[in-house]
Formats: C-alpha cells, sequence, structure tokens
C-alpha cells in the first residue's frame, strides 16, 4: 500500500504545523492554484508506513551482501553518530570560515590521508559520488592538456571490462572513446593498447585490480605506454580496497585517481547513495583539482577558492560536495589509524581467496582459475546454463531466499553468465561457509529441480517482477483511480 | 582489530584451504616494487571512547549560530522520525535497488517521492534525485540540449540565478562546447531584464532557465517568459526551491503549455544544513522527454504472481547499459536524502508544508519591515519575493557582520563579491525556525552595528 492510499481527506499532523503565516501578499497570478500530492496522513500513520517499508529491504545490517566491485563492509555506527552531532549538522555552508575550523580541519586532515594511501600530492573532496569523481579526473586531464596548447587529444581509452561510467565520463567530457580488450588472463592485451596510442590520446582509465578480480601485472608496461603517447593515466578506485596500504596508485605510474568513499572507507551506500569520489592528483594535475578544497596555514583553516587556484577546473556542487559523508569517512579512517589500513587489504583479500577455493570445491567454475583473487573475484555459470537452462540470474534470485544478497551478476559483461563475488575483510568464516553451504544447494538443485531456481525468489515481499512491463508501459508517478 | 572478526584459528584454517603459507603470499602477483606501506600522514588508531571525543570538541568549537542565511542552503524544522526512520539499518545499509525483490522498501518510497516531486513540481514524472540542485540544473541544460530538435548549443541563463550553479554549470556543459549565454537583470526590479533577453534571442538557443524565486528572493512573471520561449523553440527550464512551491505557480503550470523541465534542490526537505551537503537534487520533466533523463528512474509493474511492485526501469537509457551512449554518468546518487525527503513530506503533508512555506514568507516580509526602518537601509529590489530578500546597508556589509557574529549571530549572505553593482547589498532569509523576538534581536543588532561602523 502506497503512502498516499493511506490518506483520508481532511486528516493532518499538527505538531508539524507552524503559525502567523499568510501568502496573500504573494500577487494572485503568481500563487498555485493546483493541490499538490502529498499525504494527509498522522505521524503514527507515516511511521508506521516507513516503518514497514524499511523491511521490505535487504542491507549489510541484516545480510551478508557480496556484491562485486561494491565493497559492501560494514558500517560502522558511531561515524553516522559523530557526523550527526549537531555542531556539524547546523553548519550553514556558506557561514564564515572562522566559525568552522573544527569541521575544516576534520576535512583538511581527511584530504592529507587519502592523498597518503594513494601517493597523490593533493586531494580535493567535493565530487560527489564515483562518476563525479571520473567526470572531475577527465576533465582535469583535458585542462592540463589544454593549458599546454595540446588540443589534438580526442581519444580516452577504456578496456572492456571497465565500469560503465568509465566511457560515460569521458563521453561526457568531450571524448571519443576507444575501447581495447582483455586477454585470457584477465589482463589488459598490450599490443591491443600499443596500436590505438597515438598524438590523439588523451588518456587511459584503468581499475586496478581489475574488475575481473585480478592484479593487473603490467601496470608499469601501460604507464609507460600511454606515457610516450603523451598520455595521461586515470585510476579508477573503486577496488582501492584490494590494496589499501599496501600498493599505492602513484606508484602504479597514474596521474589523477578517484576514490569511492563509500566503498572503502565504509560510508553507508544508503539504498544508492550519497556517495563521494574525491579525486587526487599528481603534482602536475594538482592546480585543475576541482574546488573547493580545505587550505591550512599556520593551524587555521580555510576553503579555496578560484582567486587561490586560478587553473581549476572549476565547481562541481553548489556548496563542498557531500560534507557530511566525509566527516563519515574521517571517523573510519581514524578508528582504523595507520595499521589499520593495511589490514582491510589483507582481509579482504584473504576472504576473497577463502571464498574462491571453497566455491571451487563446491563445484563452481572460476574465470580466471590460475590467478590469485583480489579482494574479488569472477564465478563464470555458463557451463550450468548449458547443462541445466539455470543462469546467474536465477541462481542470484534464489540466493535472497536463502538470506544472502546476491553477487554482482552479469558484470563484467565479457565473462558469460558470470557472478563477481566480494566478500569484503568484516565478514566472518562462518559466514562465507554459510554463503559455500547455501551456493551448493542451489547448485544441487539447479541439477534436481531446475524449474524451482528459474521460479526464485518465493520468499520475499515480491517474486520476480516484470521489468519488459515496467520499461513498455512506464508508470513512474501515482495517480488516484478515477 | 576493528571490524575485522577473524580469529587466529581461523585464519590459519582459511591459508590451510587456500594452500598458502601465509596472508602475504596473497599479493604475490604484485610487482615487488610495488609494495609500498608506509603512511607517514595516517595517525595510529583511536577507539571509538576517543574518536567521539575528538570529534564531539571540533563540532562544539563550532559553535551556534542565530542565522539569516540562506542562499540555497534552508534552516527548516525537520521532525524527530525523519532522522531516526532514515537511519535505521534497513534504509541506511542498504545498496542501489539493483535486485529489486530484495528492495521493494527502498523502490516503493522512492516512487512515492517521485509522485511528491512531480506534482509539486506540475510535471508528469520525476527521476529517482541526482546529487544537488547545482548538477541537478547542469544535467537539465544537458537533457534540453539533446532533447531540442533544433540543435542550437546554446542556452540562456539568467544572471540573477544561483551564482554557483552557473559555475557549476559552465564546468559540466563547458566540456560539451555548449555555450551558456548570462541574461542581466533589471536593476530596478531584480527580474530578468527583458530587453537583454530579446537582444540574446537574435541567434537560436535551446532553452532558458527561469529561476523562481531567484537568488534574490524575487518572484520573476514566468507566464510571460515561458511562452516567449516557446514561440522561439526553445525549451523552459524551471529551477525552483521546491519549498516555495507550496505557495507559488510550479514551473509545469507556467504559461499556456507549462515548462519542459523543472529542477532545484530538495534540501528543504528534511535535509540538515551540514556544512553544504549531502543536499538533494531533483529533476522533473513533462512525459515526452523521460527517455532524455539522466540518472535512475522507479516504476510500477508487477510479479510474476500479478502482485504490484517496483523496480528501476528504463535503464537503456544509463551508463551500466549503453556505457558512451548514456544520457549522463551518474550512477550512486543521493538515495538516503530521498528517503528522508519522502519521510518528511509525509509527515509535513500538505498543511504542514504550505505552513512552514507561508509561515517563512511572512516572517521575510516582517524582517524586511524592521530593517527598512533603521536609517540608510533600504530594500534593494520592489517585486514579490518568497523567503529572502536583498537590502542595501550605507556601509559596507562585511564589517557589520563581523560585528554580528561577535554576537552569535549570521546575518545574512554578503553578495557584493558575486555583483558589486548592487552596492553594499545583504541578502537575509528567514524560515519558520525564526522568532519575533529573533526578528527584533537581529533588527536591533543591525542597527547598532550600521551606528557603530564608519561610513
Amino acid at each position: 500500500m502506497l503512502i498516499f492510499e493511506h490518506s483520508q481527506p481532511g486528516r493532518s499532523n499538527a505538531s508539524q504545523q507552524f503559525h502567523g503565516g499568510s501568502a496573500s501578499a504573494i500577487p494572485a497570478q503568481l500563487r498555485r492554484q493546483s493541490k499538490p500530492l502529498l499525504p494527509e496522513v498522522s505521524e503514527l500513520d507515516a511511521v508506521r508506513h516507513y516503518t514497514r517499508l524499511s523491511q521490505r529491504n535487504f542491507c549489510i545490517d541484516t545480510h551478508f551482501y557480496p556484491l562485486g566491485s561494491c565493497t559492501m563492509k560494514y558500517n560502522p555506527r558511531v561515524s553516522n553518530a559523530l557526523a550527526m552531532l549537531p555542531g556539524f549538522l547546523d553548519r550553514h555552508p556558506l557561514a564564515p570560515d572562522s566559525t568552522g575550523q573544527g569541521l575544516l580541519a576534520c576535512l583538511h586532515q581527511l584530504q592529507e590521508m587519502l592523498a597518503d594511501v594513494t601517493g597523490m600530492a593533493e586531494v580535493s573532496l567535493t565530487p560527489m559520488a564515483g562518476a563525479q569523481g571520473e567526470f572531475a579526473g577527465i576533465a582535469m586531464i583535458r585542462a592540463y592538456h589544454r593549458a599546454r596548447g595540446d588540443t589534438a587529444r580526442t581519444t580516452i581509452i577504456v578496456p572492456d571490462a571497465a565500469h560503465g561510467t568509465n566511457p560515460a565520463t569521458a563521453t561526457m567530457c568531450g571524448y571519443t572513446v576507444v575501447e581495447i580488450p582483455t586477454d585470457s588472463n584477465g589482463d589488459v592485451d598490450l599490443a591491443a593498447l600499443q596500436a590505438v596510442c597515438g598524438p590523439h590520446v588523451a588518456g587511459l582509465m584503468l581499475t586496478n585490480p581489475s574488475t575481473l578480480g585480478v592484479f593487473e601485472r603490467r601496470i608499469g608496461e601501460i604507464a609507460e605506454i600511454v606515457h610516450k603517447a603523451g598520455g595521461l593515466l586515470y585510476y579508477d578506485g573503486a577496488n582501492l580496497n584490494a590494496i589499501l596500504g599496501r600498493v599505492k596508485p602513484a606508484d602504479m605510474g597514474f596521474d589523477v585517481i578517484h576514490l569511492n568513499l563509500h566503498k572503502t572507507f565504509s560510508t553507508p551506500h544508503g539504498g544508492g547513495g550519497p556517495g563521494v569520489g574525491a579525486v587526487g592528483a599528481s603534482q602536475r594535475l594538482a592546480p585543475f583539482l576541482p574546488l573547493p578544497l580545505a587550505g591550512e596555514e599556520q593551524g587555521s583553516y580555510r576553503w579555496l577558492a578560484e582567486a587561490q587556484r586560478p587553473q581549476s577546473i572549476g565547481r562541481l556542487s553548489a556548496f563542498m560536495g557531500n560534507t557530511g559523508v566525509l566527516l563519515r569517512a574521517y571517523v573510519y579512517m581514524r578508528l582504523l589509524g595507520k595499521s589499520g589500513m593495511r589490514r582491510v587489504s589483507e582481509y579482504a583479500t584473504l576472504n576473497a581467496n577463502y571464498l574462491m577455493a571453497e566455491l571451487q570445491k563446491a563445484g563452481f567454475e572460476l574465470a580466471y582459475p590460475a590467478r590469485r583473487a583480489s579482494h574479488e573475484f569472477v564465478v563464470t555459470l555458463k557451463k550450468l546454463k548449458e547443462e541445466t537452462g539455470v543462469s546467474a540470474m536465477d541462481v542470484a534470485k534464489r540466493l535472497l531466499d536463502k538470506g544472502f544478497h546476491a553477487p554482482t551478476a552479469y558484470f563484467p559483461l565479457l565473462v558469460p553468465e558470470c557472478l563477481l563475488i566480494e566478500p569484503t575483510e568484516t565478514e566472518s568464516k562462518q559466514t562465507l561457509d554459510a554463503f559455500v553451504v547455501a551456493m551448493k544447494e542451489i547448485l544441487d538443485e539447479a541439477h534436481a529441480t531446475p524449474e524451482l531456481v528459474k521460479g526464485a525468489p518465493y520468499s520475499l515481499p515480491v517474486r520476480r517482477l516484470d521489468d519488459v512491463k515496467a520499461a513498455r508501459e512506464p508508470d513512474l508517478v501515482w495517480k488516484k483511480k478515477g | 582489530m576493528p571490524f575485522i572478526p577473524h580469529t587466529p584459528e581461523d585464519v590459519s584454517a582459511m591459508l590451510d584451504a587456500i594452500g598458502v603459507g601465509g596472508i602475504d603470499n596473497l599479493f604475490d602477483e604484485i610487482p615487488a616494487g610495488l609494495l609500498n606501506g608506509s603512511l607517514p600522514n595516517v595517525p595510529e588508531a583511536l577507539n571509538e571512547m576517543q574518536v567521539a571525543r575528538l570529534m564531539t570538541e571540533r563540532a562544539e568549537a563550532d559553535g551556534r549560530y542565530l542565522s539569516f542565511l540562506g542562499a540555497g542552503a534552508y534552516e527548516h524544522h525537520i521532525p524527530a522520525a525523519v532522522w531516526q526512520l532514515a537511519t535505521r539499518g534497513e534504509f541506511y545499509t542498504s545498496y542501489t535497488p539493483y535486485q529489486a525483490e530484495a528492495s521493494q522498501g527502498t523502490l516503493q518510497l522512492v516512487y512515492e517521492w517521485q509522485s511528491m516531486m512531480a506534482s509539486l513540481t506540475g510535471m508528469d514524472v520525476s527521476n529517482a534525485s541526482l546529487y544537488d540542485g547545482a548538477t541537478a540544473f547542469a544535467e537539465a541544460v544537458l537533457m534540453a540540449v539533446r532533447a531540442n530538435r533544433n540543435e542550437a548549443h546554446r542556452v540562456l541563463v539568467p544572471s540573477s540565478l544561483h551564482p554557483h550553479y552557473r559555475a557549476t554549470l559552465k564546468t559540466i556543459v563547458g566540456q560539451h562546447g555548449i555555450a551558456v549565454v548570462e541574461i542581466p537583470f533589471d536593476t530596478e526590479s531584480g527580474r530578468i531584464d527583458r530587453d537583454a533577453l530579446e537582444a540574446a534571442a537574435a541567434e537560436p538557443f535551446a532553452a532558458l532557465a527561469i529561476a523562481q524565486p531567484n537568488f534574490f528572493g524575487v518572484l520573476e512573471e514566468p507566464d510571460a517568459l515561458t511562452d516567449w520561449a516557446h514561440g522561439k523553440n526553445a525549451l523552459v527550464i524551471g529551477v525552483s526551491n521546491p519549498m516555495a512551491l507550496a505557495l507559488v505557480k510550479p514551473a509545469g503550470e507556467w504559461g499556456s503549455a507549462g515548462a519542459d523541465l523543472a529542477c532545484g534542490d530538495a534540501q528543504p526537505f528534511g535535509i540538515p544544513l551540514s556544512g553544504g551537503g549531502p543536499y538533494l537534487g531533483y529533476l522533473c520533466c513533462k512525459q515526452a522527454l523521460v527517455r532524455q533523463m539522466p540518472g535512475r528512474i522507479v516504476g510500477a509493474t508487477t510479479d510474476l504472481d500479478g502482485r504490484p511492485g517496483y523496480t528501476l526501469t528504463l535503464q537503456a537509457r544509463e551508463q551500466h547499459i549503453r556505457r558512451a551512449k548514456a544520457t549522463s554518468n551518474i550512477c550512486t546518487n543521493q538515495g538516503l536524502m530521498v528517503t528522508a525527503s519522502a519521510i518528511h513530506l509525509s509527515l509535513l503533508g500538505l498543511k504542514g508544508l504550505e505552513s512552514a512555506a507561508a509561515a517563512s514568507h511572512a516572517g521575510c516580509r516582517k524582517l524586511l519591515e524592521k530593517l527598512i526602518a533603521i536609517p540608510g537601509v533600504e530594500p534593494v529590489f520592489a517585486s514579490p519575493f518568497f523567503h529572502e530578500a536583498v537590502i542595501r546597508l550605507p556601509v559596507p556589509v562585511a564589517g557589520v557582520l563581523e560585528k554580528l557574529l561577535q554576537q552569535k549571530m549570521l546575518g545574512g549572505l554578503d553578495i557584493v563579491p558575486y555583483y558589486p553593482e548592487l552596492g553594499h547589498a545583504l541578502l537575509v532569509c528567514v524560515t519558520e525556525t525564526k522568532t519575533s523576538d529573533n526578528l527584533d534581536q537581529f533588527s536591533d543588532a543591525l542597527a547598532n552595528a550600521i551606528k557603530e561602523s564608519p561610513c
């Protein structure tokens, strides 16, 4: 039932009404005549409705969530509690810097810590999600070439295993996208890279470890090829969890990067955001970082703007990006500290390799059996599909019945019938073992009673939804019947 | 080890199962020269109590102020239930609802929010949110340029639209070679200068943006502007603080056909100021434009048993399907802010929202009366306004604001850096959170600060 269907004409919530207002000074021709669709419910109606809706969700707090490339680790409650302290929550973004020294101190130190773990010269916190971080990075690459009078570079190279945001970002920045293939071991095809490089190439976007769950071993050669052609290297930090505290993207030759603080640094996904896509840059690209930046001089902090950074690509938001999310990441980093950073990649990698080994023993086929897993790995169900008709989607849906969120399915696109599985470091061996048991059960079901798996899920608020109908007859807003 | 549950027994059993001697062996594919564990700028770990002490000290050091700042970020009452519900783990720690069957709570909530936003803006459809008002505006411009068959890569944007929205727009659409033509405002009324607008229309343009209310709080006359732009084969983008739409005619109802797109920031609907974010960009449009929409959209459908359910839909526009040909690169948006906003709107309902908007509007009128009674203070524009207004002081604004700050007051925004042509101009905002006593405190303090300022 929708909130609108709980409405009763004339019912309202008096404790959320305010007195002394009048709109009579607004000229009639400017005033609203129509009545907007808003619920007419009591406070209890609303609280009960949204509490019940919440119970129709899977979440990290209730379920194991092995979504590849999404890093669904535990989101510490204390990060939320401290980011919502009144002093931070009530701060107006345009209040003078002198009244925001506490906040600015946190953000400045967050910039420093992120620069340290990535090896970059400087970090800007303003991008509000990974895709906006990518946009910032590619716009910086463009600004760098232009500042040198090099306007012939029109192309961005993207491996075929890349996240969809990579090519979409390059297009948004006015570039032509060239995709290069991956070889059978999951590495970038160096000959193909060499063939497309030239004076028209602005840069290469790369995730390392890649979305195939393997570390790109020849990253040194890749960097050399691209740099020799005059291009720059962009690091998509979606998989930083795999190498945190152990390998720095700057040492691999990357010039500019983005980090997903809602992945590696444990800020909540919130059902689809808000995130943060902080960007880091090497010395030569730092002048182009987006604004504002938190600056420090003799213990006093202030926002740096156009006057201090004339070469910046500019603003990406009305104010300072997703400040509240930044505070949550800051709290998390202080709780982990120096040695905690390295433990993240150690245990994320241990969990992934253990789960990969156990699933292989249980009869699942690995996409890259000869490789170590990074913090994630790819299983392919191509044979299962051929033998039983049960697809990766079916297995994913059946997992929901078994009390586990599904792994990422059908990504990366180049592995048929794939599941991309990322357990993260915050899950215990016991949870991973239970997941293997569930996967083994599904494998057995697929052979014995394939229709059972194909019809899943059965135990959720709805069964499989008609996506075709949703797209063919879009019903995107509620309208009162009759 | 914070947040890592492994016992030593677990670790050795896991390493045995993998068949390696130690965790370090798992990294043996990484070239040795790349290993670099030095982190000089990350301090040692603190426990929860120590971090709490540090953060509490910093939050309290920032102090509390009686604030008359608005300019795109507004202090409103937020019911206690909003964030108690929004931070339930089921909302707070869930992922993007790609697995629809396991995400019906979030999906239905977004569908409800889309319905409320489309109705508030007078549009047919809404997407599931964009980052903030400034990026929603940039996406609206890109969408209008894509959708308009006249193929003009030129948009008209009033200089009375939020300066930071215009700056963001330039960062984003500047990459596409889209020309942003700024239309000056009439210095008497604070509204779009019609002669300048007419002159700018000498060449084709894809869209006209109209801010209602504009950055000065001034209400434009959007009916005539909308019809005028449509007559020039341009689309119209309404940029509104959605709180104003409880009282003011929404973009979808402007002129004879309505504007084509409506966007802005829904921060006033239950989102705390929080130093500038996270906020909540919204984008609504007419039905004909829906396939040009950026970002996620939730639709209603049915399941195998015919029961109603909700799912992400029209995904053929999006980056994970279309890659380089997507309508936008946006992926993660502001889901949790949508949750808070939908709950907020449900708790207030129509009456609550109207009363908050009306109390804010009336409070601003009352304050303005008091302020212009101070010798030397005058209103800058002679037009109706919503809950913000620009006044001119007889002395430089910065010094006055500094004096108010010493009395724990944020006296508004000094807009001299943005609009030097307006003289000593101060933008003030009042919401329902301000009492009559607050207004008196402010006007008394302002009068004193002016008196003590050198002219």
